[in-house]
């Protein structure tokens, strides 16, 4: 039998199709050269500097002295657990405040959705600093909150909420809110209401509909919000400064100390190495329960 | 046509105010002089940079946020902008060993009438302070009656003074010494004990065991105001003009200087500053006496040149609350900038180690 043009047709068009896909791939990747370029300039060349400092010693020879330093003094690896566990702990608290926020909001009609999420979105514009200072002003042992609750017979004596570990978890849960509050919206957003009420009508109660359908859906947009909370948390200066009251000690923390009074780039710079590593290497189990790439970039 | 005309004269006049200024500062170039913010970069503005300024000619740039860490910065990545740096002493002589300051060149500056030991080869002393105890004085009153505190013994003694405690955070500049002299040495063998790994752990040991009364670690001079403004702590270690500062605001505020570290700040010029010779010039102006002996009016912090105390205005109340006044330096401990040089890495990780507890 000859062949028939019908079919050469089509297997013409699938080659042309491919190579113009081909193409569109390397107009593509011409448009977000740019950004490559950006990105290897401002990120990967100086993280490649600082990992190489942090091999130098003082004379400019290659040494492992700072790296030999995290391990004979105890406060680097307390500095990195008390990193870990602040964050862990601010990631936790955004989770319990948030979904109920997220989902308050998913549920509104879209204009007082609307107002209620500036309420989220206000002190997230405001300045980080200047709300870290609020919370002090408001805990401190003579502060608002304190002098309230005396007066109205809730405690004897001023309580200690600043300072020390709950004073830094009030603050950085509240400017990490909107971290998490935000994805999680965009994730409910999307679920259709429908297969709520499809559930109810199969039967199942709000509860069981709740978690069999409505917490798996919107999970994707937990995990982001969390991730996102969980790495900005890592590397938080201000707020445990201002609100540890010296006594929650964070990385960054220990950083400027070694930048500020020793002038050591190296120390200071394999402390930075260790806390990225510490990172990936926490992202990745955390990856291996969780699918991060649909979460962050939607389903696939 | 007008309006064209009218635009045409504003822009000659503009141009001829820019040469105006061009042509002034073809004789000197301004020089950047960084200090630190707050009372204490202010009170150097009104005593020496705007007056000095004027009567030498020499134009300044001012700008805040002075550290030795910033400066060695600059030098390493051969991109050097200021030229005066204020600093404390301690951090001069760190940042000296690393190589990041110029010589300074006593030629034009003259020291004859300074305080020995307040100068080195890389930087020239601006005031004297004193790291202190510093207590709320409604709950153990006026310094100087019977039964206020009177030394680092006291600072320890929470049975005598209970109430709470404020001790430096993430810097072990001053930190040790107290410790060491609550544990009964003697001033003067305080730094022998700390040359060893043995006497600085005994230090921290020391610091240690009143932790649990130490409520707030304080980072900054601006920050001890604010804890004892706010009444947040009951007695804390600081720098003394900053308190006498809180007392003006109101706060209920006294110290001693009694058994107190006596330090000072100084002037050192980054290795390649953009304009080393005006510079040098500008330090040599702001060091001579009578600039010196304005300082008093705006902080309390003693001037380094002797002079000052006797061509100065002030009263005799206000310059005997001075820590350089012939009066208060036999009750201090001079710091030591050699053990500092010797000493500090290794006491500073050990330090960090106690507040990461």
């Amino acid at each position: 039998m000859p062949i028939s043009p019908d079919i050469e047709t089509p297997m013409l068009h699938g080659q042309e199709l491919q190579s113009q896909k081909k193409r569109e791939e390397w107009v593509l990747l011409g448009l977000s050269l740019p950004a490559i370029f950006v990105i290897a300039l401002v990120v990967i060349l100086p993280v490649g500097w600082l990992f190489y400092l942090s091999f130098v010693d003082g004379h400019g020879n290659f040494s492992l002295e700072h790296y030999q330093k995290m391990v004979e003094y105890k406060s680097y690896a307390r500095v990195f657990i008390t990193t870990f566990k602040v964050s862990a702990l601010t990631t936790l608290i955004c989770i319990v405040l948030g979904y109920p926020i997220a989902y308050f909001l998913a549920a509104l009609p879209s204009r007082w959705s609307g107002i209620f999420m500036l309420a989220v979105l206000l002190p997230f514009w405001t300045s980080l600093l200047v709300r870290t200072y609020a919370w002090l002003v408001l805990l401190q042992s003579k502060g608002l909150l304190n002098d309230l609750a005396i007066q109205i017979g809730l405690w004897d004596s001023p309580v200690k909420l600043v300072h020390n570990m709950t004073g830094t978890l009030i603050g950085m849960a509240h400017i990490m809110l909107p971290f998490l509050v935000l994805p999680l919206y965009g994730a409910m957003k999307k679920i259709e209401p429908d297969m709520m009420q499809a559930a109810s009508n199969l039967g199942a109660s709000p509860v069981r509909a709740f978690f069999s359908i409505y917490l798996p859906l919107s999970v994707s947009g937990l995990v982001a919000g969390a991730l996102i909370v969980f790495v900005l948390c890592l590397g938080f200066y201000v707020t445990p400064a201002v609100l540890g009251g010296g006594r929650v000690v964070m990385v960054a923390t220990q950083i400027t100390a070694i930048l500020e009074h020793q002038f050591d780039w190296g120390a200071a710079s394999a402390l930075g190495v260790v806390l990225l590593l510490a990172t990936v290497l926490v992202l990745y189990l955390a990856g291996r329960f969780f699918k991060f790439d649909t979460a962050l970039f939607g389903k696939r | 046509m007008v309006k064209i005309l009218k635009k045409n004269s504003r822009g000659v006049f503009i141009g001829g105010v820019v040469a105006l200024l061009c042509s002034g500062s073809v004789a000197a170039e301004p020089i950047t002089v960084v200090s630190w913010g707050g009372s204490y970069g202010a009170a150097q503005d009104n005593a020496l940079f705007n007056d000095a300024s004027k009567n030498s000619g020499i134009e300044i740039n001012r700008e805040s946020g002075a550290s030795m860490s910033k400066t060695c910065l600059q030098v390493e990545s051969n991109s050097v902008s200021w030229d005066l740096v204020v600093t404390g002493s301690g951090g001069a002589a760190a940042a000296a060993a690393k190589g990041c300051l110029e010589k300074i060149d006593y030629s034009v500056v003259d020291v004859s009438d300074f305080y020995p030991n307040l100068y080195t080869d890389y930087c020239v002393g601006s005031d004297v302070f004193a790291t202190v105890m510093a207590w709320n004085t409604d709950k153990y009153g006026e310094p100087g009656s019977a039964n206020a505190p009177k030394s680092w013994a006291d600072f320890w003694d929470v049975e005598k003074f209970p109430g709470k405690r404020s001790y430096r955070a993430n810097n072990v500049d001053g930190a040790l010494e107290p410790a060491l002299m609550a544990d009964g040495v003697p001033a003067d063998q305080v730094y022998e004990v700390l040359s060893t790994r043995a006497g600085i752990e005994r230090a921290i040991n020391k610091i240690r065991e009143l932790k649990p009364h130490i409520a707030v670690f304080w980072e900054s001079g601006a920050m001890q105001a604010q804890l004892m403004k706010d009444g947040e702590v009951d007695m804390i270690t600081g720098w003394n003009g900053r308190f006498d500062n809180a007392k003006k605001d109101g706060a209920k505020v006294g110290y001693t200087f009694n058994q107190a570290l006596l330090d000072y700040d100084c002037f050192a010029m980054p290795k390649g500053a953009p304009n080393k010779e005006t510079a040098m010039k500008f330090l040599a102006e702001i060091s001579k006496a009578e600039y010196q002996a304005n300082l008093p009016f705006h902080i309390t912090y003693g001037p380094t040149n002797k002079k000052a105390y006797e061509v100065t205005t002030a009263p005799k109340e206000l310059l005997e609350a001075l820590p350089s006044h012939p009066k208060n330096v036999p009750l201090m401990m001079p710091i030591s900038l050699d053990w500092y040089a010797n000493h500090r890495a290794e006491a500073l990780e050990l330090y960090m180690e106690l507040l990461s507890e």
